[in-house]
């Protein structure tokens, strides 16, 4: 932008660093408000809440729980590849994260798709006759894991646009902030997701 | 002053000019002055809004509007104050221009963060107000949209719901960038304790931002899903609990207050060494309570719900935690008075604001505390009591803070120096226009006036004729202060660097700033406020 040219150029990874951790704990706090609404009517529907939970697939849950562990640990890698300065390795990496991503989404996918065809949506007849709890339950379930699924997406857009960086060498071994950033991201989405798995499918 | 090779940030030309020189610039001046014309543009929307309010209420029964009008009114004039004016007020616009300036720093340390909140801001302005010219009618929940109300109401409320959303990030933003300036860019030789008490202010702000904000946004999403996927959260047909809203919406809205008296308080800390020519006294317990107020802050909101229905151990909690929240607030005001003690007073318009300040101010807090006691809160609950205490301190405080300020800056802004003897009776008209319209709703509480009607019983109309002349008088002295700026602005004397004999660093360079602020960083020695 305009003036930028006067503006002496400096960069300070550092600076950069702290700003994403503080924007993480926003992240950190924005689903806060959510696990403090689940946890206030877990406590008031414990009956329900345990009965809807078995209606969620463990299987489904486990195999996404392992993908987005698996695609932390190669956001990772590509950053240690970046700084030894392999750059193919560091792509294919980026890449593997992105492909699982997507078959998180894809899982996601099938797993909604599965509750909607048994009427277990918000505003369902189906969901409404259930009783309260379970309407709670299912709100929460699409509302959280929407929002989640949400954060996916993005992390998506993010990855693919420093993948193209590193395509383009804008992202090289002396300057990798961008890249640690957009991993510390992917890290946050993967420990929401930790703490959703068991809320929603293993407490019983 | 030494002759200038550099041009002003006002006269510099970059890649655009003319209007879009200004709304794609990421200097953190320009920034700060976008954010102040279109504050003061809203702002006086929403006092509008407010006079015509108080001409309804100039005799009982309908008088200018009818009862659903009313309601619309209160309600956009609720979200326009707050979250289009006193929230972002203070940060963004003396936070903007004077942060990096007095700590020594060219500019913020995410100069595109910072004008892309400014665009964040003008989109959820717009969003906000678009309410008001699509749909169903005006929204008509009061600026708190109430569940079950806020999905029950056919007006139009997912415009004010979601423009209150994304008004957050744009003050989410605003704090993430102000926290890491001040971590990263500080010039040498200020370390933490030789920082100026309005940055500290910042600081403190800047964290709840960050932290209390989510919880509003996404309260609001919830209330959306409500709405639009009939989510059950706060319905109590669908299991939810609408009580739940209110404890997740006072958590952001309570610290939300501090975001907007904080930096209050920041430049009333700096004005008042200026003109007292004394250094502050008790800077560490300035700091100190600034903090603290942040701290606790966070712990009180449930005495917003005192007869929502709560446990009496929780309202005993509350209680206890609004009156601890009292103490840093009341050692802010002590420090401020000693400050005061023995120094030579240098009598002007910013020091008028400030000193007016401190007045209105320990009226606010002082009626906090009868809101804060359990038993009498009880009896002014949702009374006109309420809205004077508020208007006291939000208004009183954050509007005095921010008039004390923009005249004391003024020089700095513009190079050129405001028309003393309008701002003087500007301040005259406005202190007592202020304190006509806000006093006599503290008596008319006491007796039971309620809050958000456009009517009220024939015994209180005489306290009620007295408000609402005092609101045309308030009125009047708001537009001969912001004439006077407007008019100094464009023709006012030439400002020198230092009019008011100040020390912080901004006192230190031209008025108006070159565009980088400093031809060359300074390197910091003495404590703030250092006179000998």
């Amino acid at each position: 932008m305009e003036q930028t040219s006067t503006h002496t150029e400096h960069r300070d990874d550092t600076a950069s660093k702290i700003g994403m951790w503080l924007f993480i704990f926003t992240e950190l706090l924005l689903f806060g408000g959510l696990f403090i609404v689940y946890s206030v009517y877990r406590f008031k529907n414990p009956v329900a809440f345990h009965l809807a939970a078995e209606e969620l697939s463990k299987l489904i849950g486990t195999i996404n729980t392992v993908i987005l562990l698996i695609s932390s640990m190669t956001v990772a890698m590509s950053i240690s590849a970046i700084q030894l300065a392999d750059r193919k390795k560091a792509i294919l990496l980026l890449s593997g994260t992105i492909t699982l991503a997507l078959v998180f989404l894809v899982n996601k996918y099938f797993e909604w798709h599965g509750k909607f065809e048994h009427g277990l949506y918000p505003g369902s007849q189906e969901l409404f006759d259930l009783g309260q709890g379970d309407i709670l339950f299912f709100g929460l379930y699409f509302t959280m894991t929407g929002l989640h699924a949400l954060h996916i997406i993005v992390g998506i857009i993010v990855l693919t646009v420093m993948l193209v960086k590193v395509i383009k060498k804008n992202i090289q071994s002396d300057n990798y902030a961008q890249l640690e950033n957009a991993g510390l991201y992917w890290h946050l989405v993967d420990l929401i997701w930790i703490f959703l798995f068991p809320l929603f499918y293993l407490i019983s | 002053m030494s002759e200038s090779k550099q041009p002003s940030y006002l006269e510099y030309q970059g890649k655009y000019k003319g209007l879009f020189g200004w709304i794609f610039s990421v200097d953190h001046k320009r920034i700060g002055l976008l954010y102040m014309y279109s504050i003061m543009t809203f702002f006086i929307v929403g006092a509008t809004l407010g006079l015509l309010m108080k001409l309804e209420l100039i005799a009982p029964g309908k008088t200018i509007m009818d009862a659903q009008t009313y309601n619309g009114l209160f309600t956009l004039h609720g979200i326009t104050m707050i979250f289009l004016i006193v929230i972002p007020g203070i940060p963004a616009i003396l936070g903007n221009f004077f942060l990096p300036i007095m700590i020594g720093a060219k500019d913020v340390a995410f100069p595109r963060l910072n004008l892309l909140s400014w665009w964040i801001y003008i989109i959820g302005a717009v969003i906000a107000l678009s309410s008001q010219f699509m749909g169903s009618g005006p929204p008509d929940t009061g600026w708190t949209f109430y569940a079950p109300y806020s999905f029950k109401t056919t007006t139009n409320m997912l415009p004010a719901v979601l423009g209150a959303f994304t008004l957050g990030f744009s003050s989410i933003l605003t704090g993430l960038n102000f926290i890491v300036t001040m971590h990263r860019m500080r010039a040498p030789g200020m370390n933490w304790m030789k920082m100026p008490l309005f940055p500290w202010t910042l600081y403190g702000t800047a964290w709840i931002q960050l932290l209390a904000t989510p919880i509003v946004g996404i309260t609001l999403l919830m209330v959306v899903a409500e709405r639009t996927l009939h989510v059950g959260f706060f319905d109590p047909a669908l299991g939810g609990d609408p009580v739940l809203y209110q404890h997740l919406f006072w958590i952001y809205s309570h610290p939300a207050v501090y975001v907007m008296i904080l930096p209050a308080m920041g430049v009333i800390s700096e004005i008042l060494p200026t003109f007292a020519r004394k250094t502050i006294f008790g800077y560490k317990a300035i700091v100190a309570s600034t903090l603290a107020i942040a701290f606790v802050g966070y712990f009180v909101w449930g005495h917003h719900m005192f007869t929502a229905g709560m446990s009496g151990t929780a309202q005993f909690a509350f209680s206890f935690l609004t009156f601890l929240v009292a103490i840093p607030s009341a050692i802010k005001v002590f420090n401020w008075i000693s400050t005061l003690y023995k120094g030579s007073i240098h009598l002007a318009v910013p020091f008028y604001w400030a000193a007016s300040f401190i007045f209105v101010f320990m009226i606010g807090g002082l009626s906090g505390l009868v809101l804060g006691a359990l038993s009498t809160n009880v009896h002014v609950h949702d009374t006109a009591f309420v809205v004077a205490h508020f208007h006291f301190i939000v208004f009183g405080g954050v509007g005095f803070a921010f008039m004390a300020g923009i005249h004391y800056w003024f020089p700095k802004i513009y190079g050129r120096m405001y028309d003393e003897s309008w701002a003087l009776t500007g301040w005259v008209v406005f202190f007592l226009g202020f304190l006509a319209l806000y006093s006599p709703m503290f008596y008319l509480g006491m007796k039971g006036m309620p809050r958000r009607y456009f009517d009220y019983l024939p015994e209180y109309h005489g306290p009620n004729i007295f408000s609402s002349l005092g609101a045309v008088v308030m009125i009047f002295g708001l537009a001969l202060i912001i004439i006077n700026l407007i008019r100094s602005a464009r023709k006012g004397e030439k400002a020198t660097a230092n009019p008011w004999n100040g020390t912080t660093l901004e006192w230190t360079i031209e008025s108006p700033p070159i565009l980088e602020n400093f031809e060359e960083i300074p390197t910091v020695t003495e404590p703030p406020y250092h006179y000998k």
